[in-house]
């Protein structure tokens, strides 16, 4: 019974973790932007799929991970500085296909360079499956863990105590005032767009040696990213995070508890129960509207 | 601008008059069965985009229920297609009501993220339910028949589309030019200001949404009758996108535009086969091009110019 819930309760932390990044991205380009970055899924994929291809290339694991975060980041920024600064200002609509024609581009590009196959990147520290309470636990899952509390840790310190997170997170509140008191505001958006990719992708790398990842991988978990986002209150860091980790527990108990052919509904389920009861999400107290 | 308006119509109904003589086979005919069933779709879909400007993320599911609808009930139950249809109809109609209702209280593009939700788990329970739909596989359709008599070769598919095409135009047109399509004109203005009027803001969203959501259905089991088989990639969230794109491409709000982003975008992926393996890059790259450089879509953009040609 015990071990068995552990189990399940183990693989839900563990995707959730990867949620919680993608929804801590999709966060970031929301509060300076106002953008629902469509694309946010793609990176994930791409940071998974770099990760294989630059490992397979025969560079050494720290250079190839570092490359497949970087590279993603400086994706981000181009469709920052290409697609989204020049429509500044558009209606919504407009915003959401940008981005959507966006992750359209990257998956195609990522079908033809790197094959429609699936790919699959060893484990970073073996795969000795660890004996806990009758369940067992992947070392992979312990690196996803770890370092999605890390990466919380430094944004956290970066967003409080930081000039520059600062002046991100004044930008969130009030554009405009940011502007006034001299935050440049245009950098900032630039930033998002650099570390929500690179979010995305960090999260992609580290859970690829478990879940396997291939050209279309994005959309699934970009979407489950957003969902995430979402129940935590849209704009919110913290409630990115949780959101994330419920979004990742509930798949998992559903999966095992329920129905494992309806996994992947779960969090669209839960999205509509979102809107419906709690349109603010757990933690969302800033009324999301945009005139 | 009204009568202009009109005109358009008729030249609608010209061509399709007059095409299926010039055009030179059957492939082509196919061709323009799909374009006229998904500008009808693409028709509905911009009332609630363009003018209600609101974005359904989930218009594929809608089309989705209807296709299943009339695929499953004559299959499993022996229905008549035609009541299968309706019911699709009826059960869409009741599913976006259901839906639309609480969404349309909020403020803001909630209902983007309700459509998406909506649509990815319809589809992954037609993809789930083999028993009933065939799952990943598919299932066929029986042929559609009426009075005795049977909807059997492209020719007459294509008529009927045609004629579902000319109606769905002068509907749209009407719709546009009532009270009920100024309330909404108002709405997408200022919302606060037709509150003021006395518009019920969230009665007419939902109306606009059940309707546009009703139009794909029954498009969705025209489009199961005249294919004879369905799969579940009819209802994905790619095929969602498509049908937004085609709007946003001809021109929100424009129901000429419509019908111009339908056939562009039923015709591309048949252009794109040349570029191998870059079609959905492509498809993307448009996308973005578009939204950038003619964020009002094609439609608008010409009339405007052409309009500005005309006072020089």
């Amino acid at each position: 019974m015990l071990a068995q819930f552990l189990q399940f309760f183990f693989s839900g932390i563990t995707v959730g973790a990867t949620y919680a990044l993608a929804a801590l991205g999709f966060t970031l380009i929301y509060n300076a932007s106002n953008v629902i970055n469509f694309a946010q899924g793609e990176f994930i994929m791409l940071g998974g799929m770099l990760a294989v291809f630059f490992t397979q290339a025969g560079l050494p694991l720290p250079a190839a991970l570092l490359l497949a975060i970087l590279v993603p980041a400086v994706v981000g920024v181009l469709i920052e500085k290409l697609a989204i600064e020049p429509v500044k200002g558009a209606e919504t609509v407009t915003l959401i296909i940008i981005t959507i024609g966006a992750s359209l581009v990257i998956r195609g590009l990522a079908a033809v360079i790197f094959g429609k196959g699936t790919h699959s990147l060893p484990a970073f520290s073996g795969d000795a499956p660890i004996e806990v309470l009758g369940a067992t636990l992947m070392p992979q899952s312990l690196w996803v863990l770890g370092v999605t509390a890390v990466v919380v840790v430094v944004l956290w310190y970066f967003f409080t105590r930081t000039l520059t997170g600062k002046a991100m997170l004044a930008t969130s509140y009030n554009r405009l005032a940011a502007e006034l008191v001299g935050i440049n505001t245009n950098g900032v958006l630039f930033m998002s767009f650099a570390m929500s990719a690179a979010l995305g992708a960090l999260g992609g790398i580290l859970v690829t040696p478990i879940t396997l990842t291939s050209y279309d991988a994005g959309i699934m978990l970009g979407l489950k990213g957003f969902v995430a986002a979402v129940l935590g209150g849209l704009g919110n860091g913290l409630g990115a995070v949780v959101g994330g980790l419920l979004v990742g527990l509930l798949e998992s108990l559903g999966a095992g508890y329920l129905s494992s052919a309806y996994k992947d509904a779960i969090p669209f389920v839960l999205i509509l129960f979102i809107l419906f009861f709690m349109p603010r999400g757990l933690f969302g107290a800033r009324v999301t509207d945009r005139v | 601008m009204q009568k202009r308006a009109y005109y358009g119509l008729y030249i609608v109904i010209a061509i399709l008059a007059v095409l299926p003589m010039v055009l030179p086979n059957s492939f082509y005919l196919d061709l323009a069965i799909r374009m006229a069933i998904n500008a009808v779709i693409v028709l509905g879909l911009n009332l609630l985009i363009g003018f209600a400007g609101q974005i359904s993320l989930g218009h594929a599911g809608f089309l989705g229920i209807g296709a299943y609808a009339s695929a499953v009930l004559p299959t499993h139950f022996g229905w008549h297609p035609l009541l299968a249809m309706g019911a699709g109809a009826v059960a869409t109609g009741l599913l976006a009501a259901l839906v639309a209702r609480p969404i349309f209280k909020l403020k803001g593009n909630y209902l983007a993220m309700a459509t998406l939700g909506l649509g990815i788990i319809l589809n992954i329970a037609l993809r789930n339910e083999a028993t009933w739909t065939g799952g990943p596989d598919g299932m066929p359709v029986p042929a559609f028949g009426l009075f005795g008599f049977e909807l059997s070769n492209d020719k007459q598919w294509y008529w009927v589309v045609a004629i579902l095409l000319s109606v769905s135009v002068w509907a749209s047109l009407n719709l546009i030019d009532s009270p009920f399509g100024r309330a909404l004109r108002a709405l997408h203005g200022s919302e606060v200001a037709s509150r003021v009027v006395g518009v019920d803001v969230v009665r007419y969203k939902v109306a606009i949404f059940v309707m546009s959501a009703v139009f794909a259905s029954l498009m969705g089991s025209v489009t199961a009758h005249y294919v004879g088989f369905v799969t579940p990639n009819l209802a994905d969230f790619f095929h969602s996108i498509e049908l937004v794109t085609m709007v946003v491409i001809g021109g929100m709000a424009s129901v000429y535009g419509s019908l111009v982003g339908a056939v562009l975008l039923t015709a591309l992926p048949q252009a794109l086969a040349t570029f191998e393996g870059w079609e959905t890059v492509v498809f993307g790259a448009i996308l973005m091009i578009c939204m950038i450089f003619l964020p009002k879509g094609l439609v608008p953009t010409l009339a405007a110019k052409f309009d500005k040609g005309d006072q020089a």
